[in-house]
């Protein structure tokens, strides 16, 4: 039987504030354990929180960016659970009065686009951190992150494939950057997903029961766990067993998930107005001018990218993807080189080192590599070389002439020299000489490659294919 | 002895501001073993305060707070002194900050004599629920002083401070000042900052004075309101001086007095007070009518319901981790959460948490919490509605006169009865003011209850001092 998979997601965002949701202090990533607290965010007996304003500009500003319906009047409710991260033993969020409701995004989905419905965004506290003591015989509590300010942004069930569910997280990601309300560093935490994953045979109508994975904080993982989860449930179907409704949580080293708890085990939050603070309220007014003040957000870039810089879509796609990236590359085309080559780059020798080392902005500025671009334009380097210096300046992000010089990069404009290797290669090469004199024309092409590696690659290509062709027209 | 005389005192350099400090304590050696009001005194801290008193004193800026001697009911937090909240779990917390009141009172040169006792976490009216010890009433020292700021209404009786704080989330600055014979102001919800009092029912409580007569009330709640950043529920209700009517006439002044007020269950001593007072107001020209106020019969239960869910959530953060006492007795963190709870908290305070629990649980929440929220609009909008037509509500504060230590221990329900008059206030954050209004045939003292209108704690005063005046004539 053909199975399809249905997906919600609750992604937690932190948002990008100085100070925390309902006391000053910072809410800067790192620092020395329990450094960034205070009697208020430890939930020190006779405390009490106030609203940091921002926070809900933020939200605002999420729901807007959204599509959302943003609530006139809303409130913050305390969630009651005991958890040593959790100090007041509830977390103050929203429940049934959110901030945002209503909206949604569109994605690309093989060139297609979709609709994902947005049901709600929430503000809320997070947590502290336990740190198991190694060795030791308990677990110690970091209450830096507690307080940090988060937004929930819970969709609807409208995600078909783990593949929808990454692209949709990507799409959230950039637009929360475009707008400038988290940074959405995954590898710090700042962007976790809940996954809730339920499969029904393809047709049905009616939803299957699901699971929900908490806690995702890399693409790889939403990708992994999801795919991994449904096969779990098409394979337990298949078995003749019942999907139990529960909380999974995925192991990403082992590639598998685990039972937490079951719904009959799920916490009863008991839900109730937090007392201590104010009803939330904005105005019409205020909706409008947050509207009118959203950045540019990825849709318009696109759009600018394809009309003023003649990108193809593709091209603009990709680089508006992240806002860093698009950053990076208008940073890049301020420095006089054609949008496209910048581009080219970007898509393909930065990106494949950023995948590597799992980053989300290269380590050098789009000037340094605009300079790349221009050496190769001037014949200082080849464009092979090119590639190397991007490495090493990936490695160590010098000014890239510095290493061109540093490890003997340029190019090979020494005319004398490189006649001597391609009399060389000829003489010893005669059958693809033959082969190119009798009209094989890409025979020329083993050549060049002979001579690049003769060159170690410093030899310009171009001038390298102009030599030879010359030369052998020069031998009949 | 009054703040505003021993205020003139200081400035006059009849006493100073040490000798007036040393005389309060004298009095709680004397007297402080048999009445047991104070859990922790500050001594030290308090004659390094009368320094400062005086110098201010001496420089003329000396505000009608300053060098008067006075406590603090011990769930106000004070930076570096124990704030115990009258329990075990806290038996040894030190708070690392002031509370606004206690920063108000500090930057006065208040003098701060010692914390004292209440019932664990102000859940009580007989002050018998503190962990450490009972308080007796000054008046007889078999009966409870009320609660659940008995201590500071004890104190205050017994002249162990000139006036002290308490906090009143459904009758606990009231209901004592009544049974010890004193003033005992419950403010506007929002009148004054909660910032560092330890939160009972966050939605009910309010910090206000116990005094010995009505002007003092008014001086301290000078010194101690106003609106603060470190609590979003604070107003500013933009009075700078709350005893500036207070001498006004009353005249033509009109009071509401409920029907159901005076219904059975009322101690017909205390009836027949109250009817008294009625009789002194009128013969001041202030119209006394019946009105009948139909949705109070549900206050006392909407109250148990939404002062019980606030609690076991604001009680929830002293399990053992972070805050509080910790058992010995665990092997895991259910074991930590479960053994800490069940040996740090008293009964009383197991029960509302329990209750609380309950009726915030899911399939329940429908049935109790939110029901109690509508009855809750229900009498705002009924008290409201009388506020058209009056100046205030006149009843007494409490059914009976001070009952017997141990008299109702085991009788829960019958002790939650005594809050009858009181808990409405607090659900429709209203203020209130309990003053003396003379004695039972045991010669235990009688309150007198006025309720006023939102932030008219001006008008209240008023009505409150014309009868104070009256009466001692
Ligand atoms: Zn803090």
């Amino acid at each position: 039987m053909k199975y399809e998979v249905v997906m919600g997601l609750e992604i937690h965002i932190e948002l990008a504030t100085n100070t925390k949701i309902f006391c000053t202090c910072t809410t800067a990533f790192g620092g020395e354990v329990n450094t960034h607290c205070c009697p208020i965010c430890t939930g020190m007996p006779g405390t009490l929180p106030v609203m940091n304003r921002k926070v809900v500009d933020f939200a605002i500003k999420a729901g807007l960016a959204t599509n959302c319906t943003i609530a006139n009047f809303s409130k913050m409710d305390r969630k009651n659970y005991f958890y040593p991260d959790l100090p007041k033993a509830y977390q103050v969020s929203q429940f049934d009065l959110p901030i945002c409701e209503k909206g949604y995004i569109d994605i690309e989905v093989n060139g297609q686009t979709k609709r994902i419905g947005i049901t709600r965004i929430h503000m809320e506290e997070d947590a502290g951190k336990l740190i198991h003591d190694e060795g030791g015989t308990g677990s110690l509590i970091d209450y830096n992150r507690c307080g940090v300010p988060l937004i929930e942004i819970v969709s609807e069930p409208d995600l078909r494939s783990a593949e929808e569910a990454k692209i949709y997280v990507e799409k959230i990601r950039s637009i929360m950057q475009y707008i400038g309300i988290s940074d959405c560093k995954m590898q710090e935490g700042s962007l976790r997903a809940d996954v809730n994953l339920s499969v029904r045979p393809m047709g049905q109508v009616a939803f299957g029961t699901r699971t929900e994975m908490k806690n995702l904080n890399s693409f790889k993982s939403i990708l992994r766990a999801a795919l991994h989860e449904e096969k779990r449930q098409i394979k337990e179907i298949e078995n003749g067993n019942i999907i139990v409704q529960e909380t999974r949580r995925w192991d990403d080293d082992l590639g598998k998930s685990f039972s937490m708890r079951s719904k009959e085990e799920a916490h009863d939050y008991r839900y109730f107005p937090a007392p201590d603070l104010v009803p939330i309220k904005v105005s019409d007014e205020e909706i409008i001018s947050f509207k009118n003040s959203l950045p540019e957000l990825p849709q318009a870039r696109i759009n600018r990218y394809i009309n003023d810089y003649k990108l193809p879509e593709y091209d603009a796609k990709i680089l508006t993807n992240s806002k860093d990236i698009a950053d990076f590359f208008e940073e890049a085309i301020k420095y006089d080189v054609p949008p496209k080559k910048v581009s080219n780059y970007i898509m393909g020798n930065v990106r494949k080192l950023m995948n590597i080392n799992n980053d989300e902005v290269p380590p050098f500025t789009g000037e340094q590599l605009a300079m790349v671009i221009k050496l190769v334009s001037k014949g200082t380097i080849s464009s092979n070389m090119a590639s190397k210096v991007i490495g090493f300046m990936y490695e160590d992000p010098k000014n890239p002439l510095l290493i061109v010089k540093e490890k003997n990069l340029g190019a090979m404009n020494d005319e004398g020299a490189l006649i001597k290797i391609i009399d060389e290669v000829i003489s010893q090469n005669q059958q693809s000489v033959d082969d190119y004199q009798q009209g094989k024309k890409k025979a020329i092409g083993f050549l060049v490659g002979q001579v690049m590696k003769q060159t170690k690659g410093k030899a310009n290509p171009q001038t390298v294919n102009k030599m030879l062709v010359e030369k052998i027209n020069n031998l009949k | 002895m009054t703040i505003l005389k021993y205020h003139q005192m200081l400035i006059n350099k009849e006493i100073s501001a040490l000798e007036l400090t040393n005389l309060y304590y004298d009095h709680i050696e004397k007297n402080d073993e048999q009445i047991g009001a104070y859990i922790t005194l500050c001594k030290e801290q308090a004659m390094n305060m009368a320094n400062r008193a005086q110098e201010k004193i001496n420089n003329q800026q000396a505000t009608y707070l300053t060098g008067i001697p006075m406590a603090i009911k011990d769930n106000i937090c004070t930076k570096d002194i124990k704030t115990t909240c009258g329990s075990k779990i806290l038996e040894n917390f030190i708070p690392p900050y002031n509370a606004t009141v206690v920063e108000k009172l500090n930057s006065q040169e208040a003098i701060i004599l010692g914390k004292v006792n209440l019932d664990e976490f102000a859940m009580g009216g007989s002050t018998e629920n503190s962990y450490f010890h009972k308080t007796t009433n000054p008046y007889d020292n078999t009966k409870v002083p009320g609660g659940s700021s008995g201590g500071s209404a004890a104190c205050v009786a017994s002249d162990m401070a000139v006036y002290a704080l308490g906090s009143d989330t459904g009758g606990s600055i009231r209901q004592p000042a009544a049974f010890c014979g004193i003033v005992g102001l419950k403010p506007t919800y929002g009148t004054i900052s909660r910032n560092g009092l330890v939160a009972f029912a966050s939605s009910l409580d309010q910090i206000g004075p116990l005094t010995k007569t009505v002007e003092d009330a008014g001086l301290v709640l000078n010194g101690i309101a106003g609106i603060d950043k470190f609590d979003s529920t604070s107003s500013n209700s933009g009075i700078s001086d709350y005893t500036v009517n207070m001498k006004n006439d009353v005249k033509n002044k009109k009071l509401a007095l409920p029907k159901n007020y005076l219904a059975s269950g009322l101690a017909p001593d205390v009836k027949q007070s109250i009817l008294q007072a009625i009789k002194v107001y009128e013969k001041m020209g202030v119209t006394v009518e019946e009105v009948d106020l139909q949705f109070t019969d549900y206050a006392i239960a909407a109250y148990y319901i939404i002062s019980s869910a606030e609690a076991s959530s604001n009680l929830a953060r002293y399990d053992g981790v972070k805050y509080g006492y910790r058992s010995e007795n665990f092997n895991n963190l259910l074991e930590l959460y479960k053994n800490s709870r069940s040996e740090g908290f008293g009964e009383e305070v197991k029960r509302r948490i329990m209750l609380g629990t309950y009726v915030l649980s899911s399939g329940y929440y429908d049935a109790y919490y939110k029901k109690a929220l509508q009855v809750r609009t229900l009498i705002k909008g009924e008290f409201d509605k009388l506020f058209e037509t009056y100046d205030g509500i006149i009843g007494p504060t409490a059914p009976t006169t001070a009952y017997g230590i141990g008299e109702k221990t085991d009788d829960p329900l019958e002790m939650y009865l005594g809050d009858i008059y009181t808990v409405s206030v607090n659900i429709a954050g209203l203020p209130a003011i309990s003053i003396p209004c003379g004695f039972d045939s045991q010669k235990l003292p009688i309150g007198l209850q006025l309720i006023g209108k939102a932030f008219d704690e001006t008008t209240l005063l008023q009505l409150a001092y014309a009868y104070e005046q009256e009466v001692a004539k």
